[in-house]
Formats: structure tokens, C-alpha cells, sequence
């Protein structure tokens, strides 16, 4: 791993849905930012965009994006892009809610 | 109303099969998305961060009732069941799917609306006074120029690849309530003599280089609008710069060439065009003008209004907001804020969609409006009507009495939703119309326009905010520029930035210390916030702005 590499997550957009997708190690494309696959190295990053530009009927517009890695999984560094991970931070939807009301719950415990 | 002719419906019918095909041949892999991208652009339909987005048309702003309840069907049935009204009069659904978007668009059609030129470096929705063909201060009714624009401009093959985007906004009333200073054109209906005509503005726009349009004509004859329009075009088309994005606006375009340089190339395309137009547009502007005829209003005794803003203060309130003269004294053009401290600014559910259609069709001859305001107008209501109309209104959360202050802002979608923004708009929204209300002072403050926009491209319109935000992204974190002294209208003016920016949590206590300032300086309550910033200039209310010891004291 090279000193200065930030690491990233492949990311895209679901072409049917248009939702926000993460590039998984399987290369399957994965809805939460917590399965994606980080990649740690300039190289393995440039041919994992590649490998995942090979699905144009499935994600749109892939690219790279900067994380961090936290225990929680990747973060993303940019803002923009923690909303794309998050979604809106008005009207949760049903799904959302559950989401962010779970850890709360599983700390309880 | 204007309703499609046969040959509208063929057309709208025809771009929806087109539409279709070609999702079904980007999605088997026969189009690529470079391919495909404009193609869903000309359609409305762009990819933001979380979904599609489906910007569909709402020409001039005028909606039918029906139109309405189909908007609140899409909004069921394709959608989280919102839709958000914006700026320029339309409405976008933000949780489209690609491959619903054949079936949205048909279904869109039913009830004659599309997404067309919605997107694209091509002429936009012509904008216009929401209080069009009602309000009693109008010269005449701008909208039938609008739908000859429109039919002008759909599908025009010489104005398909402009340099970029092109909008154009006119107004038939001197108030100009439709900001035609901040358009690429702006039109204004005025008379010469016995003779109406149009003042012709060019080269206004925000985003990162606000400039308000200077005159190009001080008075054009209306047979001469659309060869004077077609020179104006033709002219941006030639010499427009296509080299960098951020100079193709025509504004750079009037600005580098100098308008009298501009103006002369102008007339010189005119005088090669306008032998062109040999009568059919007229012709086409005959046919259209008795679509927007007044309907015929039944007269009613307004003494029921009267009585209920004695006996009812909360109507009271909400009167004073939201009731403009029509020029039947009888009758009253009704602004519905859709801005319901608390709530997205703009947003309207299905359910309210359809309440506020119903009450169209019971109080207002079946008419609405989107105001470039972000809300929604009922142009015709008999004033013994209002009492009814405001206790239906109450029922469905459209009720609040905050029509033109300040918790009536204009706010973009913000980094909530759009794949441009840098930083949040409608939560700081709610968050400075929450803590307004709570504070009481929204009434006492009086006239404020406060507008919001997440990022430099200003589809909030905060240059013409008298208080202005724009949000950016410093660093990894949303910092909030504050501008003063913008303003539309006959005064329009851009605002002045006022210093370093404010992060997030920060906004709110700066807004309340220059409205603070502003109640401590005022001369009364007559004196609005412009006109005190006017008189005093800026400094105090800056002082105020970063007078953060005063909070912590």
C-alpha cells in the first residue's frame, strides 16, 4: 500500500432505479456503502473501475470515491458524497428510519 | 384555459413513443449512456444523487384542476407521493425510476402536460406573473405571447444546441412579478400611446456571475415578438461562446460584446427576419388569445369577506398575506403558501395537490397557478368565498398566514437531493421559518424575502433575496455566505456579499441579530428591511451579522 493513497469505494448509480450503488468484492453492486469493497492501492483501485465500468446496462456513471475506514466500514471524505451514502437528511423514509433507529436499539441490549 | 390541439396532443403522443424506445434500447445496451443522456435530458428526466428526477413543464404556470390531480397521480404512483414546485413555475418528482418514465410521461399526456425542454441547451419554460389574466394592475394578459413562445420554441431545430440554456420571463403588469430582470430575455407588456408593445430586457441571469438584464428595445410592436425573438437567438447562436460552460450564458455573451454592439447585430438579423414572418404567427396568436379569456365570473356579495376579517383574526391574518386585488372588485387573485413553517418550502403532497384541485374547481372556475415563489395561486376567487376557502385550506396544513415574509423563502433542493449542490437549503429553511414562529416576530418583521441556494448556480435566487444565502462546501463542511440588498421587481437589485461565511448551526443566531438589528433601527413599522437597509446602508446590519459576542453575553 502506497503512503499517500486515500482509500476509496467504487460507487455508481443504479441505471433502472437510479439509486446510489457500491462496488462489493464479489462484484455484485450493493446498496449500503458498509459492504463496498475498499480498495487500499492506486493500482487495484484503477482495474477495479474498470472491472466494475464493465456492467453499462447496470450502474451509471462509476467512479471513485475517497473513504476513510471507520469501524462502522468506509466513510466517505466529501460531503456530497456522504449524502449520496446517507440520503436526504429531511423526510426519512420508512427504510431509513429503521436503519438509523437499530444501532440505538442493539446498544440498549 | 389553454387546451392541445390535435396537433399538440400528435406531438406530445409521438416524443412519449420516441421516449420509450429509447429507454427500452439503453437498457438492453444498444445506446450507451453518452448516447442516452441528452435524450433523457430533452425529456426532463435527470440522474440527481439518490434517483431520476423528472422536471415536467407547467407552462406559464397555469394548471387546470385536472392537470393538478394528474400531478398528484404521478406523485402516488411513481413517487413518495410529493412533488416540489420550483422557481421557474414547474414541478419535480425527485424519486423517479428510469424505466416508469415511458408510463409517467403517457400518463402526463392524458391530461395534456410533458417534460419537454424541460432540460438542455434549448429554450426553456416561458415564465410568467402567477397572477396572469387576474391581478387588477395588469396591462394585459402576458400568457398568450407565452403559448405562442411555446409553440414557437418546441422543437425549433435552429434553437435545439444553443450555446446553453435559454429562459425567457415576461410580465403584463408593472409590479414585474415575474422577475424579468434575472432572465435571459425578459419581456414587460407596456403602452405607447393607444398602442401596447414590449419593453425588451436581454442578458439577466444569476448563478455565478448575477447580472440584471439592460434594455434592448424601450418599446417592440407585438406582431414584431417573435422575428425580434428569432434575431435575438439567432444572434446569441452565432456569437455565443460554446468554448467554456461558464461563459455561454447570453449574458457574458450581451456583457463582452456591449449592448449597443449586441443590439446592433440584433436589428441586423431582424431586418433579414422579419420579412419571414408573412402573418401565420399572428394568425396562431388569434387562435390562442380566447383560451385565456377571463371566465365568466359570478358575481357574488363580498360582505360575508368583510365580516369574517372583523369577527376572525386568524382569517384576518391569513387575508392580509395571501388576498391581492383582481380587476373584478369582487373577486381576489389567492396566494396558498406552500411554506408552512416547518415544512419544505415548495413541497406539496399528493393529498394536498388534490385538496387544493377541488377547491379550485369549487372557488376558483377550475384554475391554478405556480408562482415562481414556490407557491400556489387560486387567480379566481369570489371574496364571499374566502372565509370557506381559508377553513378548507386550514384542514389540509395550506393555511399559513406568511405570504411575502419572511418564512416564505425560496429554497433549492439543496445537497438533500441535487447532484450540483455543495450544501443543504431546505432544512436551514425550516429550520430559520421554525425559529421565527416560535419567536413570534415573523408578522412584526413585515415584508422580508429571504431566499436560500445551495450552491453558486442560485436556483434559489438568493442574489434577489433582501436577505440572501448561499451555501458552499469549505473544507468538507457547509459554510453559508449572507448577502444583502437584493431585490425583484421594478427595483431589482443583486445583493452584496457581507463577509466570511457561517457554518450550519451558525446561520440561524446571524439571522436573528440583523432581523434584531433591523426591529432596533427600523422608524417604524412601515419601514421595511430594504428600505431601513437603504437608509442606514450597510454597516450596521453587518456590524450585527458578526456581532457573535452578542449571543454569548
Amino acid at each position: 500500500m502506497s503512503r499517500s493513497f486515500v482509500p476509496k469505494v467504487v460507487s455508481a448509480n443504479d441505471l433502472r432505479a437510479g439509486h446510489v450503488v457500491y462496488f462489493a468484492a464479489s462484484g455484485d453492486w450493493v446498496r449500503d456503502i458498509a459492504e463496498a469493497e475498499v480498495l487500499t492501492d492506486e493500482a487495484e483501485a484503477q482495474l477495479r473501475l474498470l472491472s466494475a465500468m464493465g456492467h453499462p446496462t447496470v450502474a451509471v456513471g462509476v467512479y471513485l470515491v475517497d473513504v476513510t475506514q471507520e469501524p462502522q466500514g468506509p466513510v466517505p471524505v466529501a460531503l456530497r458524497e456522504q449524502f449520496r451514502a446517507r440520503g436526504p437528511s429531511i423526510r426519512p423514509t420508512k427504510e431509513a428510519a429503521a436503519k438509523e433507529a437499530a444501532p440505538k436499539e442493539s446498544a440498549n441490549v | 384555459m389553454y387546451e392541445y390541439s390535435d396537433f399538440d396532443e400528435a406531438f406530445v403522443r409521438n416524443r412519449v413513443a420516441q421516449f420509450r424506445d429509447q429507454v427500452a434500447r439503453r437498457l438492453d445496451g444498444s445506446l450507451t449512456e453518452e448516447e442516452f443522456r441528452p435524450l433523457r435530458l430533452m425529456n426532463g428526466l435527470y440522474l440527481q444523487l439518490h434517483a431520476y428526477m423528472l422536471r415536467v413543464a407547467i407552462p406559464y404556470g397555469t394548471l387546470s384542476s385536472h392537470q393538478m390531480r394528474a400531478l398528484a397521480d404521478v406523485a402516488d404512483r411513481f413517487d413518495r407521493g410529493y412533488g416540489h414546485f420550483t422557481t421557474r413555475q414547474n414541478i419535480q418528482f425527485n424519486w423517479i425510476k428510469l424505466t416508469d418514465t415511458p408510463d409517467i410521461l403517457e400518463r402526463l399526456a392524458d391530461d395534456g402536460l410533458h417534460a419537454i425542454q424541460t432540460s438542455g441547451n434549448c429554450i426553456r419554460n416561458v415564465t410568467t406573473d402567477a397572477f396572469a389574466g387576474a391581478a387588477a394592475d395588469e396591462i394585459e394578459d402576458p400568457r398568450p405571447y407565452a403559448e405562442l413562445i411555446r409553440q414557437w420554441s418546441s422543437d425549433h431545430a435552429e434553437f435545439q444546441f444553443l450555446p446553453r440554456k435559454f429562459k425567457i420571463a415576461i410580465t403584463g403588469s408593472p409590479e414585474d412579478r415575474a422577475a424579468i430582470r434575472a432572465h435571459d430575455v425578459g419581456l414587460q407588456l407596456i403602452r405607447r400611446g393607444a398602442e401596447t408593445g414590449f419593453r425588451v430586457l436581454v442578458g439577466g441571469g444569476l448563478g455565478r456571475t448575477p447580472m440584471l438584464a439592460p434594455e434592448l428595445r424601450d418599446f417592440l410592436p407585438k406582431a414584431d415578438l417573435l422575428p425580434y425573438l428569432e434575431a435575438i437567438l439567432a444572434a446569441y447562436n452565432l456569437i455565443g461562446r460554446r468554448d467554456n460552460k461558464y461563459k455561454a450564458r447570453i449574458k457574458i455573451t450581451v456583457f463582452e460584446t456591449g449592448i449597443e454592439p449586441f443590439r446592433d447585430l440584433v436589428e441586423q438579423e431582424f431586418a433579414r427576419i422579419r420579412p419571414q414572418f408573412t402573418g401565420a404567427d399572428q394568425a396562431l396568436l388569434a387562435e390562442i388569445t380566447p383560451h385565456f379569456a377571463l371566465p365568466d365570473l359570478v358575481a357574488k356579495d363580498p360582505a360575508a369577506f368583510a365580516a369574517a376579517r372583523t369577527t376572525d383574526p386568524a382569517f384576518a391574518a391569513w387575508a392580509k398575506q395571501s388576498v391581492t386585488d383582481h380587476k373584478r372588485p369582487d373577486h381576489a387573485v389567492v396566494t396558498i403558501s406552500v411554506k408552512t413553517p416547518g415544512e419544505e418550502p415548495g413541497d406539496v403532497s399528493a393529498r394536498q395537490m388534490r385538496a387544493v384541485a377541488d377547491l379550485a374547481d369549487l372557488h376558483g372556475y377550475g384554475e391554478l397557478r405556480i408562482s415562481h415563489m414556490q407557491n400556489i395561486v387560486l387567480p379566481h376567487v369570489a371574496r364571499a368565498d374566502l372565509p370557506a376557502l381559508h377553513a378548507a385550506l386550514r384542514k389540509v396544513g395550506l393555511a399559513a398566514a406568511n405570504v411575502g415574509l419572511i418564512s416564505d423563502m425560496i429554497a433549492c433542493p439543496g445537497m438533500d437531493y441535487c447532484a450540483l449542490a455543495t450544501a443543504r437549503s431546505i432544512p436551514l429553511a425550516q429550520e430559520i421559518a421554525q425559529h421565527f414562529e416560535t419567536l413570534g416576530l415573523v408578522e412584526t418583521i413585515g415584508p422580508l424575502p429571504l431566499k436560500i441556494s445551495g450552491c453558486i448556480n442560485a436556483c434559489g435566487h438568493h442574489h434577489l433575496g433582501a436577505i440572501g444565502i448561499l451555501g458552499l462546501d469549505r473544507a468538507g463542511a457547509e459554510n453559508y455566505q449572507i448577502t444583502l440588498g437584493g431585490a425583484e421587481g421594478p427595483e431589482a437589485a443583486i445583493g452584496e456579499k457581507m463577509g466570511p461565511g457561517f457554518a450550519y448551526d451558525a446561520v440561524v443566531p446571524a439571522i436573528e441579530r440583523l432581523v434584531r438589528a433591523y426591529l432596533a433601527l427600523r422608524l417604524s413599522a412601515d419601514e421595511s428591511f430594504l428600505a431601513a437597509l437603504h437608509r442606514l446602508g450597510r454597516e450596521p446590519f453587518r456590524a450585527a451579522l458578526y456581532d457573535e459576542a452578542q449571543d454569548a453575553a
